[in-house]
């Protein structure tokens, strides 16, 4: 477990909104703070490391969760800029 | 419930060392699916931080013309011609299966019950995001439309040199 300081709930957004999500929440966050995206749109897996990339912000870590036959993402990104 | 670790940095491996940080799409297409597309790598450019740098021309219009806008075009042909081409972002037909309006309409019930955004909320988005429109004033008035029938926050009217300078430092530059 990564410990978040904000937690996003993106569940049941395709993308491009659960990037687009993350985009705006972290303009609320503090430095150094950690952000939680939780979303069930596998493609995070890949966008989210791409976004910390092109936007500067670090990707802290990523889980996978499987819970009542859905696979559930986790992205961390701590806010660094 | 489990739950395994992803190694970030795996999958930022594989990223390309480049940063483009313009892009710039042409639409020229007035399609439900091909709009949508487009403000998809539009708003997802800009919430990567990209500037964004949308030109619209031909039947790409009509995403950025007012609900139902006719034309406004004094000479009967393009009255004609306005009256058959009505404008709106919330009336575009999909490229294939439009069937009148019939698949259209259930495309845009199944994008609903998913939670998809439409080709009106992604534009609401892309402006938010500070995704600038240009709208191309040869085409305005080859198809009668006139500036005061488009939507709000069309921040330029210009022509091909005004794109071309643009996507001249662009890394990323879409026709779509």
């Amino acid at each position: 477990m990564i410990p978040a300081d904000v937690k996003l709930d993106t569940l049941g957004y395709f993308c491009p909104m659960p990037i687009i999500m993350t985009s705006k929440k972290i303009k609320e966050l503090h430095m150094g703070q950690v952000l939680e995206v939780v979303s069930d749109d596998e493609g995070i897996k890949k966008d989210m490391p791409a976004w910390c990339q092109t936007t500067g912000h670090e990707m802290v870590g990523m889980e996978e969760e499987e819970s009542q036959s859905k696979r559930i993402y986790k992205a961390f990104v701590k806010k660094t800029k | 419930m489990t739950t395994t670790q992803i190694e970030p940095a795996a999958t930022l491996a594989e990223l390309r060392e480049s940063k483009p940080d313009r892009v710039t799409i042409v639409l020229l297409s007035g399609e439900l699916d091909k709009a949508m597309a487009a403000f998809i790598i539009a708003t997802g450019a800009a919430a990567m931080g990209m500037q964004v740098t949308m030109f619209f021309t031909f039947w790409g219009l009509n995403t950025i013309r007012k609900k139902g806008a006719t034309s406004s075009a004094t000479d009967w042909l393009r009255r004609m011609f306005g009256f058959l081409n009505k404008g709106g972002a919330e009336n575009l037909p999909l490229s294939r299966f439009h069937f009148g309006g019939l698949g259209t309409k259930m495309m845009q019930k199944v994008m609903k019950q998913n939670r998809m955004p439409g080709v009106p909320e992604l534009m609401e988005t892309a402006k938010e995001l500070g995704v600038r429109y240009i709208a191309c004033t040869t085409t305005l008035g080859l198809m009668g439309i006139s500036k005061d029938t488009l939507i709000e926050g069309i921040d330029q009217f210009a022509g091909v040199t005004t794109y071309l300078a643009e996507a001249k430092q662009g890394s990323v530059n879409l026709f779509i």
